[in-house]
């Protein structure tokens, strides 16, 4: 009897945990500022126990916080160590090493207390409108030019702001307001788990999360390894060319399904860029756990336990695991194409049970009007807006790929009402790019195509740094065509080929041609 | 004398009719009949027609609520329809949000469209976003024939910007009505004027989509009604809590989808104000989801934001979204008939997927095979199931155990007993999991509201709901079983007007809103009308504002009469307030942006007088006895049942007991203790 029903009180705590990060990640999308945070869900929270351990994380938009959320915990605490913190502390970074990526993403922790007795943190992130620097682009060739660094540090001490911190990124931020907005939304959302956690323990009688932590922890990694038990064992490579900044990249992996878990080894992989499309290690264990996850495992929940199952290697300072100062900005470019490389992988000794590779990494078209870009009067008006292009996913082997949507990444579009009441842009279509989808007994997805103009007789610039797939397709499988590359142009006939800045003259458009999905089997 | 009022409440899972006579109510509740909803509407009908010795003809009013339209939504069986948009945008429709809404599952699907691309036509025309006509509208004659050709039943016309100017739209409707008559033609300036062109073209289509059937549906019922003797109005129940008549119903169709749950927001409601209950949590369960809604100051907050036939495993996001007016809650899959399973970690999972009425949870025992939340209760005892749904349906307890053991106990361990109460456990960690976050996003807090139950699911899981939430109160009405359709009888005759105007608070264009709300204010009022019969109407108006840059607006209520200059200011400190409450700081520097206005033009609702009268209380005996399943002893042991029909007004007793009526079952837990006020409801308090 006892046994059962200590059981079920562990099945209803679990339950509890996930529900408390569901709610703290809900408070912080509430409040964020940013389209990329809203529309994407581009935030992520998480519930830690007393020694750092990730117990539970809520789903939120992206997958590319998964893993660099399990360990940020870990590198705050080698620097705060837990008996030095004390109630109404909180800490922040946004070390894309030792964060999520690149430096537009802040973390914070919150050490949580019930009865003066610390009982776990909880960490929580999310993508800030602006950094300084050059702003979402590729363009840097070093993390200085990128923006304002913030090493480990307190953000509020026991319930107090740091002046200090917030004035340095008044000055150092295009929009002050709304990155401190999105900072105090990251300490309310923690403020809330915890007292939620409080209450949980107090109704139940515990006085630490250590026993629940401890059973889920074990019961994931062993429900992980048994998912990984019904693979065949073996190493399986696979490789993908993308089109990269200054030179074509070379992704490699080699999986190998172990007994005891999975392990993924980018070795001979491009050496890292000049610009800012690296990929951080953590960034990289993300994207990776993702993609084992999505063929393995989809269900279990992420935490210490579920993620230590999967391993990564790569070599240092390669596109892959870039070390600083590397710039690091549009890090999804590489790190959202890792999933598809380890489908590729996973091809062989699945065969029949893996899609054809996506567009994978999504399109952010950052389009910016006024006086400073070249060729427009003193009084063209300022904008600086964000549509979102997305390509086609990969057909899988008994459906056909999904049209215009995001993979791996969970961002979705902004309407173009929204974009057109907020800039002088106007959009003369917004539609599949028909035919773009590789063929094949099942269709891979079609990209979108969009053609942007101006109301005013004024130029506009075109960040492309997120723009791959223009030379290199997305794969067709089992005898499945290619998908269309992407393509990007003027309407007066000129092709933008690279990932720069460029300028769309007054009176011209833009039109962009995202990628389709590969196809599966043949036709 | 007063003429007896009839209220009709179509679910998914069952049919529930109430009759209110020289201050009697009699109720019937009977399982849907999914192919012809009207047929168990009229048996229901007929059954309380005949228990009030009644007929049709001394029947004064008529409302009814119906899950047709949503129906044929989730099966895709509504007219053959044609979407016009502007050209360059023909894929809106079919693009959505261009997201997953599940991130790990690769075999996703994503809803399909109504309107199958080769019926969406481009036409040449464009309005900029401030309402400028930067492409006059093409001819549209080609498209005409091609109509024809096809023979469509219905042509929903969406154009970009229309929300501020919907002179193209207008047109185009003008040349379509006049081409094709019989035809049924829907404006997405008219049926949901607000920006975002994915949201107001769904929203368009689906009226379009539903429009012929419904159409077709209350003129059927209305001839059959009238056929069977009834002479009295017919009114239909909105989403929004309000009441439309049949003519406006017919007009826009979508908004009929979510009425049931409005009903029981409504009833609530006027329960909160005759008992004086500033603050309430509205928690309404039947067979397939539980919906949870705050009350404030007697009144369900609105919103516009819902989404309908969702179609992969019942996920947020996996449906089409409609912008109508609806009643402001949360409605999550966990119902009597939500399936309890394990997933790859053995733990316990519980809905949102449901056995519907068909085949409905094992214990009915027409094929069903998986284990339900009815089979839990059924197993533990709390449910007598020689007296389910008023002794119509007979449980078949084996069949119940066999499923839990089969599918959870086994596998786990477990016996059937707590297995049935781990399923229990979980569908209630649920349900107060998701009355937390909407606490959260509505700034609300659970603890400090009275719960209102009603539903035939809602009294067994009431009060331990209602302690995981940390409140002490709960009040569970007469005829609960019956909410939704108890509360259309109180519902006002209602209609909501929404347009998009946006600005900012330092560039408030006083003079515009003013026009607009004028206007809204008057097409509101002629809708109205035409129902009210003469009553007195009041007007509420809102406004939906945020941050500039957010993506999350809080709706303001507006003061009465012209808006000002200095209003601006004003509203900007509400709106802060709100945000405030709800986020905990103010942005001080950031401008307001104000995007979209609604204005309600609504008779007054119904309330009772003197409800709440002070009562000698006497204490209540026990006349029978039940074995249950108490998980905190781990024992099987003797509860004492009452009879609801009993215990007269005053009457006390104390928990743990089950208080049992024809359709539904209370649970008085442990430590808590039960009285029946003057008007008849059970109020459970727990034990400080």
């Amino acid at each position: 009897m006892k046994t059962q029903k200590r059981q079920l009180i562990r099945q209803i705590l679990w339950n509890r945990l996930i529900a408390v990060v569901e709610e703290q990640a809900n408070v912080l999308l509430k409040t964020a500022f940013g389209p990329i945070t809203r529309e994407a869900g581009d935030l992520s929270a998480g519930v830690y126990d007393t020694k750092g351990r990730m117990l539970a994380q809520a789903v939120t938009g992206t997958p590319g916080h998964v893993n660099t959320m399990a360990t940020a915990v870990a590198h705050f605490l080698e620097r705060f160590p837990p008996h030095t913190l004390k109630p109404g502390d909180v800490l922040v970074t946004n070390d894309p090493w030792m964060g999520t990526g690149h430096l537009f993403d802040f973390v914070t922790v919150t050490p949580a207390f019930l009865k003066k007795k610390l009982i776990g943190f909880f960490a929580s992130t999310c993508h800030d409108i602006d950094i300084g620097g050059r702003g979402f682009v590729a363009e840097a060739t070093s993390v200085y030019e990128e923006g304002l660094y913030v090493p480990h540090m307190k953000m509020m001490e026991a319930g107090k702001p740091n002046e200090t911190l917030f004035a340095i990124l008044k000055n150092n931020v295009r929009e002050p307001m709304q990155v401190r907005g999105d900072l105090l939304g990251l300490v309310s959302c923690n403020e809330v788990a915890t007292r939620r956690l409080a209450a949980m323990l107090e109704e139940f009688g515990l006085r630490d999360l250590d026993t629940l932590g401890e059973y889920i922890v074990s019961t994931s990694r062993e429900s992980m390894r048994a998912a990984v038990r019904k693979l065949p064992r073996g190493t399986w490579i696979a490789s993908m060319m993308l089109d990269g900044y200054e030179a074509p990249i070379e992704l490699k992996a080699a999986l190998t399904v172990g007994k005891d878990g999975i392990h993924v080894d980018y070795a001979g992989s491009s050496p890292a860029s000049r610009f800012g499309i690296n990929s951080p290690k953590c960034y990289t264990d993300a994207y990776t756990s993702f993609g084992v996850k999505c063929i393995v495992a989809p269900g279990i929940p992420n935490n210490a336990g579920s993620l230590e199952v999967v391993t990564v290697s790569a070599p240092e300072d390669s596109i892959v695991h870039p070390l600083r100062p590397r710039a690091v900005t549009a890090r999804h470019v590489i790190g959202q194409m890792l999933p598809e490389l380890v489908f590729d992988c996973f091809d062989e000794p699945l065969a029949g049970k893996v899609p054809a590779e996506g567009a994978g990494s999504m399109w952010v078209l950052g389009l910016s009007g006024g006086p400073q870009v070249e060729g427009a009067k003193p009084d063209a008006t300022r904008f600086n807006v964000i549509s979102i292009g997305i390509g086609g996913m990969g057909a899988r082997p008994a459906k056909d790929g999904l049209s215009t949507t995001a993979f791996p990444s969970g961002v979705g579009a902004i309407p173009v009402e929204i974009t057109e009441a907020t800039s002088p842009l106007l959009f003369r279509r917004r539609e599949f790019a028909d035919g773009s989808g590789g063929t094949g007994r099942q269709q891979g997805g079609e990209g979108a195509l969009i053609e942007i103009e101006s109301t005013e007789d004024a130029p506009f610039s075109i960040a492309c740094a997120t723009f791959d797939r223009r030379r290199n397709p997305a794969r067709g499988r089992a005898g499945g065509g290619n998908g269309r590359v992407g393509r990007v142009t003027l309407a007066s006939g000129k092709v933008l080929p690279g990932k720069e800045t460029y300028v769309v003259p007054a009176g011209d458009r833009l039109i962009a041609e995202m990628p389709g999905g590969g196809g599966y089997g043949k036709k | 004398m007063e003429r007896a009022r009839l209220a009709a409440d179509i679910g998914g899972t069952f049919t529930d009719v109430v009759l209110e006579h020289a201050g009697k109510r009699h109720s019937s509740k009977i399982l849907t009949t999914p192919r012809a909803p009207e047929e168990g509407m009229l048996a229901g009908i007929a059954q309380v027609l005949a228990a009030a010795a009644l007929h049709p003809a001394d029947i004064g009013l008529l409302v009814h609520g119906t899950t047709l339209a949503t129906n044929s939504l989730i099966e895709r069986k509504g007219a053959k329809t044609a979407l016009l948009t502007t050209a360059g945008f023909r894929d809106v429709l079919e693009m959505g949000y261009e997201k997953r809404y599940e991130h790990y599952d690769l075999e996703l699907e994503l809803p399909t469209p109504l309107v199958p691309r080769e019926l969406r036509f481009p036409v040449e025309e464009r309005m900029t976003a401030k309402g400028e006509i930067r492409t006059p509208l093409g001819s549209i004659s080609e498209i005409i024939s091609k109509l024809k050709a096809e023979r469509v039943e219905a042509v929903a016309v969406g154009f970009l910007h229309s929300y501020v100017n919907d002179s193209h739209e207008k047109r185009a409707g003008e040349l379509l009505a006049k081409s094709l008559p019989g035809v049924s033609i829907t404006l997405s300036c008219e049926v949901c004027p607000e920006i975002r062109e994915y949201e107001r073209f769904s929203t368009a289509c689906a009226n379009a989509y539903v429009q012929p059937l419904m159409a077709s549906y209350l003129a059927r019922l209305a001839a059959e009604l009238k056929r069977r003797g009834f002479a009295c109005p017919l009114f239909l129940m909105t989403s929004g809590g309000g009441l439309t008549t049949l003519e406006t119903a017919r007009r826009f169709p979508v908004r009929l989808v979510e009425s049931g749950p409005a009903g029981g927001a409504i009833l609530s409601a006027g329960l909160a104000r005759e008992n004086n209950l500033q603050e309430v949590l509205s928690f309404d369960m039947g067979g397939t989801t539980a919906k949870i809604c705050y009350i404030e100051g007697g009144r369900p907050e609105q919103s516009r934001k819902f989404e309908v036939a969702r179609i992969w495993r019942n996920l947020k996001g996996s449906g089409l979204p409609v912008r109508i007016p609806v009643t402001e809650m949360v409605e999550i899959g966990a119902g009597g008939g939500s399936i309890a399973r394990l997933d790859e970690l053995k733990r316990i999972q519980v809905g949102p997927s449901s056995a519907g009425a068909e085949p409905g949870p094992a214990c009915y025992g027409r094929g069903g095979a998986e284990p339900t939340v009815t089979d839990a209760n059924v197993v533990l005892g709390r449910i007598d199931p020689a007296a389910f749904a008023g002794g119509t349906l007979r449980l078949n307890i084996q069949k119940a155990k066999n499923a839990i053991l089969a599918r959870i106990g086994s596998p786990l361990g477990m016996d059937a007993d707590w297995a049935a109460a781990g399923i229990g456990e979980i569908v209630e960690e649920n349900m107060a999991s998701a009355a937390r976050v909407h606490a959260i996003e509505r700034g609300k807090a659970a603890e400090r509201c009275t719960m209102i139950a009603f539903g035939g699911g809602a009294p067994l899981h009431a009060a331990r709901l209602a302690a995981k939430l940390g409140m002490r109160k709960v009040l569970v009405p007469v005829d609960a079983s019956v909410g939704s359709a108890v509360g259309f009888l109180r519902a006002p005759v209602a209609f909501e007007v929404v347009r998009s105007l946006r600005c900012l608070d330092d560039d408030f264009s006083v003079l515009k809103i003013n026009e607009l709300l004028n206007s809204m204010h008057k097409e509101a009022t002629a809708i109205v009308s035409a129902g009210a019969l003469g009553a007195k109407l009041q007007t509420h108006r809102t406004v939906e504002m945020r941050y500039e840059g957010q993506g999350h607006e809080i709706s303001v209520p507006l003061p009465a009469g012209k808006l000002s200059a200095a209003d601006a200011k004003k509203l900007r400190a509400q709106y802060e307030a709100r945000y405030e409450r709800q986020f905990g700081l103010r942005i001080s520097d950031v401008p307001v942006e104000f995007l979209t206005w609604s204005v309600n033009v609504s008779t007054f609702a119904v309330d009772k007088k003197n409800s709440n009268a002070k009562v000698k209380s006497s204490k209540a005996t026990a006349r029978q006895e039940r074995t249950v399943f108490d998980p905190v002893s781990g024992k099987r042991g003797s509860l004492p049942m009452f009879l609801r029909r009993d215990l007269a007004a005053g009457a006390t007793l104390a928990g743990p007991a089950l208080v049992v009526e024809p359709q539904t079952t209370t649970l008085v837990p442990r430590g808590w203790r039960c009285g029946v006020a003057a008007a008849g409801h059970l109020i459970l308090e727990r034990k400080p």
